[in-house]
Protein backbone atom coordinates (compact mmCIF):
# COMPACT_ATOMS: atom_id res chain seq x y z
CA UNK A 1 0.00 0.00 0.00
CA UNK A 2 1.51 3.53 -0.67
CA UNK A 3 2.31 5.47 2.31
CA UNK A 4 0.30 8.70 2.59
CA UNK A 5 1.71 11.81 1.55
CA UNK A 6 2.04 13.31 4.88
CA UNK A 7 4.12 10.36 5.30
CA UNK A 8 6.23 10.10 2.52
CA UNK A 9 7.18 13.44 2.80
CA UNK A 10 8.15 14.25 6.15
CA UNK A 11 7.69 11.08 8.16
CA UNK A 12 5.83 10.74 12.05
CA UNK A 13 9.13 11.21 14.06
CA UNK A 14 9.64 15.01 12.37
CA UNK A 15 6.00 15.87 12.83
CA UNK A 16 6.08 15.07 16.60
CA UNK A 17 9.10 16.98 16.60
CA UNK A 18 7.66 19.81 14.99
CA UNK A 19 4.53 19.62 17.05
CA UNK A 20 6.93 20.15 19.83
CA UNK A 21 8.89 22.76 18.51
CA UNK A 22 5.26 24.81 17.29
CA UNK A 23 3.64 24.49 21.27
CA UNK A 24 3.61 27.84 23.07
CA UNK A 25 6.82 28.10 24.83
CA UNK A 26 6.60 26.92 28.41
CA UNK A 27 5.69 29.98 31.46
CA UNK A 28 8.38 29.69 34.04
CA UNK A 29 8.44 31.01 37.11
CA UNK A 30 11.73 30.30 37.78
CA UNK A 31 14.98 31.25 36.30
CA UNK A 32 16.73 28.07 35.27
CA UNK A 33 20.23 29.22 35.05
CA UNK A 34 23.06 27.48 33.60
CA UNK A 35 21.10 25.04 31.29
CA UNK A 36 22.23 26.63 27.71
CA UNK A 37 25.65 27.01 29.48
CA UNK A 38 25.79 23.35 30.70
CA UNK A 39 25.60 22.17 27.08
CA UNK A 40 28.19 24.18 24.94
CA UNK A 41 30.08 24.54 27.91
CA UNK A 42 30.39 20.76 27.68
CA UNK A 43 30.30 20.33 24.22
CA UNK A 44 33.40 23.39 24.50
CA UNK A 45 35.67 21.60 27.23
CA UNK A 46 37.01 19.01 25.16
CA UNK A 47 38.17 21.50 22.67
CA UNK A 48 39.61 23.67 25.40
CA UNK A 49 42.90 22.46 24.52
CA UNK A 50 45.12 20.94 21.77
CA UNK A 51 46.66 18.25 23.80
CA UNK A 52 43.05 17.09 24.06
CA UNK A 53 42.31 17.55 20.34
CA UNK A 54 45.29 16.09 19.31
CA UNK A 55 44.75 12.72 21.62
CA UNK A 56 41.35 12.02 20.58
CA UNK A 57 41.50 12.88 16.66
CA UNK A 58 44.64 10.20 17.06
CA UNK A 59 42.49 7.40 18.29
CA UNK A 60 40.39 7.56 15.52
CA UNK A 61 42.66 7.82 13.05
CA UNK A 62 44.45 4.67 14.84
CA UNK A 63 41.46 2.85 14.87
CA UNK A 64 40.81 3.54 11.29
CA UNK A 65 44.15 2.36 10.69
CA UNK A 66 43.79 -0.91 12.39
CA UNK A 67 40.49 -1.40 11.12
CA UNK A 68 37.78 -4.04 12.72
CA UNK A 69 36.59 -4.03 15.35
CA UNK A 70 39.61 -1.19 16.27
CA UNK A 71 37.67 1.18 14.77
CA UNK A 72 35.10 1.13 16.71
CA UNK A 73 36.35 -0.69 20.06
CA UNK A 74 39.00 2.65 20.55
CA UNK A 75 36.40 5.14 20.50
CA UNK A 76 34.16 3.53 22.72
CA UNK A 77 37.15 2.64 25.25
CA UNK A 78 38.31 6.16 25.05
CA UNK A 79 35.50 7.77 25.98
CA UNK A 80 34.07 5.22 28.69
CA UNK A 81 37.25 5.30 30.44
CA UNK A 82 37.92 9.27 29.81
CA UNK A 83 34.60 9.17 32.42
CA UNK A 84 36.34 7.04 34.75
CA UNK A 85 38.50 9.28 34.86
CA UNK A 86 36.09 12.32 35.36
CA UNK A 87 34.53 10.63 37.88
CA UNK A 88 37.80 10.09 39.44
CA UNK A 89 38.56 13.88 38.92
CA UNK A 90 35.44 15.29 40.55
CA UNK A 91 35.30 12.95 43.42
CA UNK A 92 38.79 14.52 44.51
CA UNK A 93 40.80 11.78 44.01
CA UNK A 94 44.53 12.67 43.27
CA UNK A 95 46.04 10.98 40.26
CA UNK A 96 49.87 12.68 39.58
CA UNK A 97 51.64 12.93 36.61
CA UNK A 98 48.10 14.54 34.64
CA UNK A 99 49.73 16.67 32.30
CA UNK A 100 52.81 14.80 31.52
CA UNK A 101 50.45 11.59 31.13
CA UNK A 102 48.45 13.65 28.64
CA UNK A 103 51.26 14.80 26.72
CA UNK A 104 52.84 11.62 26.38
CA UNK A 105 49.58 10.63 25.02
CA UNK A 106 50.02 12.48 22.32
CA UNK A 107 53.77 11.36 21.82
CA UNK A 108 52.34 7.51 21.81
CA UNK A 109 49.61 7.63 19.77
CA UNK A 110 51.24 9.78 17.26
CA UNK A 111 53.83 7.18 16.78
CA UNK A 112 51.45 4.57 16.46
CA UNK A 113 49.75 6.25 13.24
CA UNK A 114 53.26 7.19 11.82
CA UNK A 115 54.69 3.52 12.22
CA UNK A 116 51.06 2.01 11.78
CA UNK A 117 51.83 0.05 14.84
CA UNK A 118 49.02 -3.33 14.62
CA UNK A 119 49.47 -4.82 18.31
CA UNK A 120 46.48 -7.49 19.39
CA UNK A 121 43.34 -5.50 20.14
CA UNK A 122 43.97 -5.07 23.59
CA UNK A 123 47.28 -3.74 23.20
CA UNK A 124 45.58 -0.84 21.39
CA UNK A 125 42.77 -0.77 23.70
CA UNK A 126 44.80 -0.34 26.67
CA UNK A 127 47.03 2.50 26.13
CA UNK A 128 44.29 4.34 25.12
CA UNK A 129 41.85 3.83 27.91
CA UNK A 130 45.21 4.79 30.22
CA UNK A 131 45.40 8.00 28.56
CA UNK A 132 41.44 8.19 28.52
CA UNK A 133 41.76 7.82 32.23
CA UNK A 134 43.94 11.30 32.75
CA UNK A 135 42.05 12.92 30.15
CA UNK A 136 39.01 12.74 31.78
CA UNK A 137 40.85 13.16 34.83
CA UNK A 138 41.92 16.65 33.96
CA UNK A 139 38.65 17.07 32.56
CA UNK A 140 36.57 16.19 35.88
CA UNK A 141 39.07 17.92 38.24
CA UNK A 142 38.50 21.76 36.60
CA UNK A 143 35.01 20.93 36.30
CA UNK A 144 33.16 23.96 37.54
CA UNK A 145 30.11 24.14 39.67
CA UNK A 146 26.73 25.93 38.53
CA UNK A 147 26.66 23.70 35.17
CA UNK A 148 23.54 21.89 34.39
CA UNK A 149 25.22 18.49 35.01
CA UNK A 150 23.43 15.93 32.46
CA UNK A 151 23.69 18.50 29.82
CA UNK A 152 27.36 19.52 30.55
CA UNK A 153 28.41 15.76 30.55
CA UNK A 154 26.26 15.24 27.15
CA UNK A 155 28.16 17.70 25.46
CA UNK A 156 30.99 16.63 26.60
CA UNK A 157 31.00 12.95 25.74
CA UNK A 158 29.16 13.98 22.30
CA UNK A 159 32.45 16.32 21.65
CA UNK A 160 34.73 13.32 22.61
CA UNK A 161 33.11 11.18 20.38
CA UNK A 162 32.90 13.49 17.48
CA UNK A 163 36.40 14.24 18.04
CA UNK A 164 37.20 10.41 17.20
CA UNK A 165 34.54 10.18 14.41
CA UNK A 166 36.69 12.82 12.68
CA UNK A 167 39.97 10.92 13.12
CA UNK A 168 38.18 7.98 11.79
CA UNK A 169 36.99 9.82 8.96
CA UNK A 170 40.18 10.94 8.34
CA UNK A 171 41.59 8.11 8.72
CA UNK A 172 39.57 6.42 6.03
CA UNK A 173 42.16 7.21 3.27
CA UNK A 174 44.29 4.47 4.59
CA UNK A 175 43.14 3.04 1.96
CA UNK A 176 44.82 4.54 -0.99
CA UNK A 177 48.69 4.48 -1.15
CA UNK A 178 48.60 8.18 -1.02
CA UNK A 179 46.58 8.14 1.85
CA UNK A 180 48.72 5.96 4.29
CA UNK A 181 51.15 8.78 3.28
CA UNK A 182 49.06 11.49 4.42
CA UNK A 183 48.20 9.94 7.25
CA UNK A 184 51.99 9.38 8.39
CA UNK A 185 52.35 13.06 7.90
CA UNK A 186 49.53 13.47 10.50
CA UNK A 187 51.32 11.40 13.04
CA UNK A 188 54.22 13.43 12.90
CA UNK A 189 52.31 16.17 13.25
CA UNK A 190 50.57 14.70 16.34
CA UNK A 191 53.59 13.54 17.34
CA UNK A 192 55.43 16.87 17.26
CA UNK A 193 52.91 18.39 18.95
CA UNK A 194 53.23 15.95 21.94
CA UNK A 195 56.62 16.43 22.41
CA UNK A 196 55.74 20.11 22.84
CA UNK A 197 53.32 19.61 25.63
CA UNK A 198 55.51 17.39 27.07
CA UNK A 199 58.67 19.90 26.84
CA UNK A 200 55.83 21.95 28.31
CA UNK A 201 55.00 19.66 31.10
CA UNK A 202 58.30 18.53 32.31
CA UNK A 203 60.02 22.11 31.82
CA UNK B 1 19.60 8.68 5.00
CA UNK B 2 17.18 6.69 6.60
CA UNK B 3 13.81 9.17 7.29
CA UNK B 4 13.30 7.73 10.75
CA UNK B 5 17.70 8.58 11.87
CA UNK B 6 16.79 11.78 10.91
CA UNK B 7 13.25 12.69 12.57
CA UNK B 8 15.08 11.11 15.48
CA UNK B 9 18.18 13.05 15.56
CA UNK B 10 16.11 16.02 14.94
CA UNK B 11 14.15 15.05 17.88
CA UNK B 12 17.31 15.02 19.97
CA UNK B 13 18.28 17.99 19.25
CA UNK B 14 15.56 19.59 20.40
CA UNK B 15 15.59 18.04 23.21
CA UNK B 16 19.24 19.08 23.98
CA UNK B 17 17.42 22.78 23.64
CA UNK B 18 18.46 24.83 26.51
CA UNK B 19 14.40 25.00 27.87
CA UNK B 20 12.56 24.53 31.01
CA UNK B 21 13.30 21.17 31.84
CA UNK B 22 13.45 18.82 35.24
CA UNK B 23 11.36 19.50 38.76
CA UNK B 24 10.09 23.28 36.87
CA UNK B 25 6.70 23.04 36.05
CA UNK B 26 6.29 23.19 32.35
CA UNK B 27 3.04 25.36 31.16
CA UNK B 28 1.81 25.42 28.21
CA UNK B 29 -1.35 26.97 28.56
CA UNK B 30 -3.06 24.12 26.75
CA UNK B 31 -3.79 21.81 30.39
CA UNK B 32 -2.08 19.72 32.29
CA UNK B 33 -2.74 16.30 29.56
CA UNK B 34 -0.27 18.66 27.06
CA UNK B 35 2.09 20.15 30.13
CA UNK B 36 2.67 16.17 30.69
CA UNK B 37 3.30 15.66 27.10
CA UNK B 38 5.82 19.05 27.02
CA UNK B 39 7.28 18.06 30.45
CA UNK B 40 8.81 15.08 29.21
CA UNK B 41 9.63 16.20 25.72
CA UNK B 42 12.17 18.96 27.19
CA UNK B 43 13.58 17.17 30.16
CA UNK B 44 16.37 15.05 28.94
CA UNK B 45 16.86 13.11 31.98
CA UNK B 46 13.61 11.55 31.14
CA UNK B 47 14.68 10.98 27.70
CA UNK B 48 17.87 10.09 27.44
CA UNK B 49 17.35 6.04 29.24
CA UNK B 50 13.71 5.90 27.39
CA UNK B 51 15.61 6.26 24.25
CA UNK B 52 18.49 4.39 25.27
CA UNK B 53 16.46 1.48 26.19
CA UNK B 54 14.22 1.74 22.95
CA UNK B 55 17.82 0.99 21.23
CA UNK B 56 18.31 -2.05 23.49
CA UNK B 57 14.48 -3.45 22.86
CA UNK B 58 14.61 -3.06 19.36
CA UNK B 59 18.33 -4.98 18.85
CA UNK B 60 16.68 -7.42 21.26
CA UNK B 61 13.44 -8.00 18.98
CA UNK B 62 9.96 -7.81 18.94
CA UNK B 63 9.23 -9.41 21.43
CA UNK B 64 11.17 -7.37 24.23
CA UNK B 65 10.02 -3.80 22.24
CA UNK B 66 6.32 -4.97 22.45
CA UNK B 67 6.47 -6.17 26.71
CA UNK B 68 8.55 -3.18 27.17
CA UNK B 69 5.96 -0.65 25.16
CA UNK B 70 3.61 -1.97 27.71
CA UNK B 71 5.47 -2.25 30.93
CA UNK B 72 7.42 1.40 30.43
CA UNK B 73 4.23 3.54 30.45
CA UNK B 74 2.48 2.02 32.61
CA UNK B 75 5.16 1.92 35.11
CA UNK B 76 5.76 5.84 34.49
CA UNK B 77 1.95 6.30 35.83
CA UNK B 78 2.68 3.97 38.54
CA UNK B 79 5.45 5.62 39.63
CA UNK B 80 4.18 8.90 39.66
CA UNK B 81 0.78 7.90 41.25
CA UNK B 82 2.61 6.51 44.18
CA UNK B 83 4.32 9.55 45.42
CA UNK B 84 1.26 11.63 44.51
CA UNK B 85 -0.50 9.29 46.68
CA UNK B 86 1.53 9.19 49.39
CA UNK B 87 2.91 12.57 49.85
CA UNK B 88 6.49 11.17 49.98
CA UNK B 89 9.07 13.85 49.65
CA UNK B 90 12.06 12.33 48.29
CA UNK B 91 15.43 13.82 49.08
CA UNK B 92 16.32 16.20 46.06
CA UNK B 93 19.58 14.58 45.48
CA UNK B 94 17.79 11.21 44.68
CA UNK B 95 16.95 12.51 41.26
CA UNK B 96 19.70 13.27 39.69
CA UNK B 97 21.37 10.22 41.32
CA UNK B 98 18.71 8.06 39.55
CA UNK B 99 19.40 9.44 36.47
CA UNK B 100 22.80 8.60 36.68
CA UNK B 101 22.02 5.16 37.82
CA UNK B 102 20.25 4.50 34.56
CA UNK B 103 21.57 6.23 32.18
CA UNK B 104 25.15 3.91 33.31
CA UNK B 105 22.79 0.93 33.71
CA UNK B 106 20.43 0.86 30.49
CA UNK B 107 23.96 2.81 28.29
CA UNK B 108 26.07 -0.47 29.55
CA UNK B 109 23.20 -3.18 28.79
CA UNK B 110 23.63 -1.10 25.11
CA UNK B 111 26.23 -1.18 24.59
CA UNK B 112 27.29 -4.98 25.15
CA UNK B 113 24.15 -5.67 23.85
CA UNK B 114 23.63 -8.51 26.05
CA UNK B 115 21.06 -10.60 25.63
CA UNK B 116 18.74 -10.35 28.71
CA UNK B 117 15.24 -12.21 28.23
CA UNK B 118 12.39 -10.27 28.43
CA UNK B 119 11.08 -10.96 31.68
CA UNK B 120 14.68 -9.21 32.99
CA UNK B 121 14.08 -6.27 30.42
CA UNK B 122 10.44 -5.49 32.02
CA UNK B 123 12.24 -5.17 34.74
CA UNK B 124 14.54 -2.68 34.04
CA UNK B 125 11.61 -1.03 32.31
CA UNK B 126 9.47 -0.88 35.47
CA UNK B 127 12.65 0.61 37.81
CA UNK B 128 13.13 3.24 35.40
CA UNK B 129 9.60 3.98 34.96
CA UNK B 130 8.67 3.69 38.32
CA UNK B 131 12.17 5.99 39.29
CA UNK B 132 11.27 8.85 36.92
CA UNK B 133 7.97 8.94 36.77
CA UNK B 134 8.47 9.51 41.17
CA UNK B 135 10.78 12.24 40.19
CA UNK B 136 8.42 13.83 37.64
CA UNK B 137 5.32 13.29 40.08
CA UNK B 138 7.44 15.43 42.16
CA UNK B 139 8.16 18.38 39.41
CA UNK B 140 4.31 18.23 38.48
CA UNK B 141 2.95 18.42 42.37
CA UNK B 142 2.45 22.20 42.09
CA UNK B 143 -0.12 21.98 39.10
CA UNK B 144 -3.16 20.35 40.98
CA UNK B 145 -3.58 17.52 37.95
CA UNK B 146 -0.64 15.23 38.63
CA UNK B 147 -2.85 12.17 37.01
CA UNK B 148 -2.95 13.72 33.86
CA UNK B 149 0.17 15.31 33.79
CA UNK B 150 1.53 12.20 33.92
CA UNK B 151 -1.26 10.57 31.67
CA UNK B 152 0.46 13.17 29.06
CA UNK B 153 4.31 12.11 30.14
CA UNK B 154 3.32 8.48 29.83
CA UNK B 155 1.95 9.04 26.05
CA UNK B 156 5.33 10.66 25.18
CA UNK B 157 6.99 8.24 26.63
CA UNK B 158 4.97 5.63 24.47
CA UNK B 159 5.31 7.50 21.86
CA UNK B 160 9.14 7.93 22.09
CA UNK B 161 9.88 4.65 22.70
CA UNK B 162 8.42 2.99 19.82
CA UNK B 163 9.86 6.11 16.96
CA UNK B 164 13.30 5.21 18.69
CA UNK B 165 12.65 1.02 18.99
CA UNK B 166 11.51 1.16 15.45
CA UNK B 167 15.32 2.51 14.46
CA UNK B 168 16.98 0.08 15.40
CA UNK B 169 13.93 -3.18 15.66
CA UNK B 170 15.61 -3.44 11.37
CA UNK B 171 18.49 -3.07 11.66
CA UNK B 172 20.57 -5.56 10.09
CA UNK B 173 24.00 -3.81 8.71
CA UNK B 174 26.72 -4.78 10.94
CA UNK B 175 28.07 -0.43 11.33
CA UNK B 176 24.65 0.28 12.47
CA UNK B 177 24.15 -1.69 14.85
CA UNK B 178 28.14 -0.90 16.40
CA UNK B 179 26.63 2.49 15.81
CA UNK B 180 23.63 1.97 18.26
CA UNK B 181 26.10 -0.01 20.68
CA UNK B 182 28.49 3.11 20.65
CA UNK B 183 26.03 5.27 21.45
CA UNK B 184 25.25 3.14 24.30
CA UNK B 185 28.71 3.32 25.67
CA UNK B 186 28.49 7.37 25.35
CA UNK B 187 25.14 7.38 27.44
CA UNK B 188 27.33 5.14 29.95
CA UNK B 189 30.06 7.56 30.35
CA UNK B 190 26.99 10.37 30.82
CA UNK B 191 26.04 8.16 33.88
CA UNK B 192 29.04 7.93 35.45
CA UNK B 193 30.06 11.78 34.86
CA UNK B 194 27.08 12.40 36.17
CA UNK B 195 27.28 9.98 39.15
CA UNK B 196 30.56 11.86 39.66
CA UNK B 197 28.81 15.22 39.74
CA UNK B 198 26.16 14.51 42.50
CA UNK B 199 29.15 12.92 45.04
CA UNK B 200 30.81 15.87 43.91
CA UNK B 201 27.89 19.05 44.54
CA UNK B 202 25.30 16.68 45.92
CA UNK B 203 21.40 18.04 45.79
CA UNK B 204 23.14 21.10 44.12
CA UNK B 205 23.51 19.36 41.20
CA UNK B 206 20.57 20.58 38.54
Amino acid sequence: MRPSPLRRTIGAPVVLVALCALLPAAADAHIVEGEAVGFVSGVMHPLSGWDHIIAMVAVGIWGAQLGRPAIWALPVTFPLIMAVGGFLGLIGLKLPGGEIAIALSGVCLGTAVVLEARPPLWGAAFPVGLFGLFHGYAHGAELPPGENALLYSLGFVLATGLLHATGVAIGLVHRWRWGRMALRAVGVGILGGGLVFLFGAVA
Amino acid sequence: MNRRVVGLGAACALLLAPQVAEAHLVVTGMGPLYDGITHFALSPEDSLPVIALAFYAGLQGPLHTRTLLGVLPAAWIAGGLLIAATGIAPQPVLAPAATAMLLLGVGILLASNFGLPSWACALVALALGVLRGGADAVGVAMSGSTAIDLLGMAASVFTLFALAASVTLPLKRFWMIVAARVSGSWLAAVGLLLAGWVIRYGARVQ
